[in-house]
């Protein structure tokens, strides 16, 4: 078993490896999906997917804020940043997410005014150190992120700063869960739930999955270990016939969510009527909009958005990866056109990206794998 | 982007009610403890650090392993990168080494 070793606790892993195999029916294939990108991230790193027998399936599921935003949005945002007392602040993960007309770094690199920043806090620092200019959040981010976001704009309306303004992207989990189960392309037996979603979400909204659609859902840390035992509890259910929300990551989630987070966001944000998702289309109540008693530190409301809708290129599968439709290399742009030097589409550039995941995980292993073999030929 | 980075309360802020001094691997920074207002931190707790807010307090243990599986997930570097970049009572820049994207 590869890596085991390198573990903390390589016998507990060994033992839920063999537990795995003893609870998985032979006549079965099953077909888990881990919501979140950051699940498939450490799934794609430990390579997980060795010490599992070959019918348990991971599918990839949308989990990944900057993956699911449709390209319109950045062009949107790129659109504020054009004018030149405007500076565009966004995390790290959005930089190099290809617009219509560049990344944000590449209009950094012709002269807009892009700013990475590690928190809203940080870009409401920068409005209140910069005042001749207006600072724009371009928030994204599920419910992990949400309240984060929130609480800054709280901050900002308390001391009343005025040259700062969010563009809000953020998205909510359960719509999209709901979406791919109603996708008839997607048979799944259960879910590997988020791990720091349900910090603040808690575990209670997973409960329709279970008891309506009747799959057992088990959220998740994101250890070697934590995802093996999530597998096994998961398994134990599939064989009881039943379906039931648990809790793995106990030490970290708390079956009630954050009670202080959840009010932030109530406080602040409001759900839009539907927003486009990429890859699972128009999804209503799936994404948070800016309170009007907020409506001026909201961006949309500030500034003429141009509300582009953009498809992504007619080659790039990036909709289908998403829904787990598709596996990343089985996108005819993988690899070829499509790498994390040159992205298409935002999967190969998100951490939380499956392109990007399996590219730098199994991709290279196999091309290095090529190359051992031919050299040894 | 899911970074979750775990820090250890060092003290409060006195002049402002929601900041507070966290301490990862070395490097100092203030911190937003607005999302555990209704359980605050004390200097001392360890916390679970998300885009420079406190999520969750955790156990010194949790906090040990959370750093170890930063350290295999190949992220360590990345967010120790993010908590030099937190400055939410400084000047809002950067070096200019954080302005390349990871």
């Amino acid at each position: 078993m590869r890596y085991v070793d390198e573990f903390r606790d390589p016998e507990l892993i060994t033992k839920a490896s063999e537990e795995i195999y003893r609870l998985a029916d032979p006549d079965r294939h099953y077909r888990i999906m881990e919501v979140c990108g950051g699940h498939t991230h450490a799934i794609y790193r430990f390579g997980l997917k060795d010490v599992l027998p070959s019918n348990i399936e991971l599918i990839h599921g949308p989990g990944c804020p900057v993956c699911v935003l449709p390209m319109g949005r950045i062009d949107d945002g790129l659109a504020v940043a054009k004018n030149s007392d405007v500076i565009f602040a966004a995390f790290g993960d959005m930089m190099r997410v290809p617009g219509t007309h560049g990344s944000p770094f590449e209009h950094k690199a012709r002269g807009t005014d892009v700013r990475i920043v590690y928190s809203p806090a940080d870009a409401l620092q920068i409005a209140r150190k910069n005042s001749g200019k207006h600072v724009m959040f371009f928030a994204i981010g599920f419910e992990t992120t949400a309240p984060s976001t929130a609480l800054t704009l709280m901050r900002a309306k308390a001391e009343g700063i005025k040259n700062f303004s969010v563009f809000c992207n953020h998205v909510t989990i359960i719509p999209a869960i709901r979406a791919i189960l109603d996708s008839p392309d997607m048979r799944l037996d259960g879910f590997i739930g988020p791990g720091h979603v349900s910090t603040v979400i808690g575990c209670r909204p997973y409960e329709w999955i279970a008891r309506k659609e009747g799959k057992p859902v088990v959220t998740s840390g994101f250890e070697p270990l934590d995802l093996l035992q999530s597998v096994v509890m998961l398994l134990r259910q599939l064989r009881a016939g039943e379906a039931r929300v648990e809790n793995q990551y106990k030490r970290v989630v708390p079956w009630e969510g954050n009670r202080a987070a959840l009010k932030a966001m109530a406080d602040v944000f409001q759900l839009r009527p539907y927003f486009e998702w990429r890859g699972l289309g128009f999804i209503s109540q799936s994404a948070l909009k800016i309170r009007d008693e907020y409506a001026e530190w909201d961006a949309e409301q500030r500034f003429p958005i141009p509300g582009t809708r953009v498809t992504d290129p007619k080659a790039a599968q990036c909709g289908e990866v998403l829904k787990g439709v598709l596996k990343p290399a089985q996108c005819k742009l993988f690899g070829n056109e499509c790498t994390p030097e040159h992205p298409i589409g935002a999967l190969m550039v998100s951490s939380e990206g499956s392109c990007a995941a399996y590219y730098n995980y199994e991709h290279r292993k196999a091309a290095a794998m090529v190359t051992s073999i031919s050299s040894v030929a | 982007m899911c970074l979750a980075i775990p820090g250890k309360m060092v003290e409060l802020d006195p002049n402002a009610a929601h900041l507070g001094t966290v301490e990862v691997a070395g490097v100092r920074r203030k911190v937003d403890l607005g999302l555990l207002e209704e359980d605050m931190p004390v200097a001392g707790d360890w916390v679970l650090i998300h885009v420079g807010f406190a999520m969750t307090k955790i156990s010194e243990q949790d906090a040990v392993e959370q750093m170890n599986l930063l350290q295999m997930l190949g992220e360590a570097e990345q967010a120790m990168q993010e908590v030099r970049g937190y400055c939410v009572d400084e000047s809002g820049e950067h070096e200019r080494e954080n302005l390349r994207p990871s």
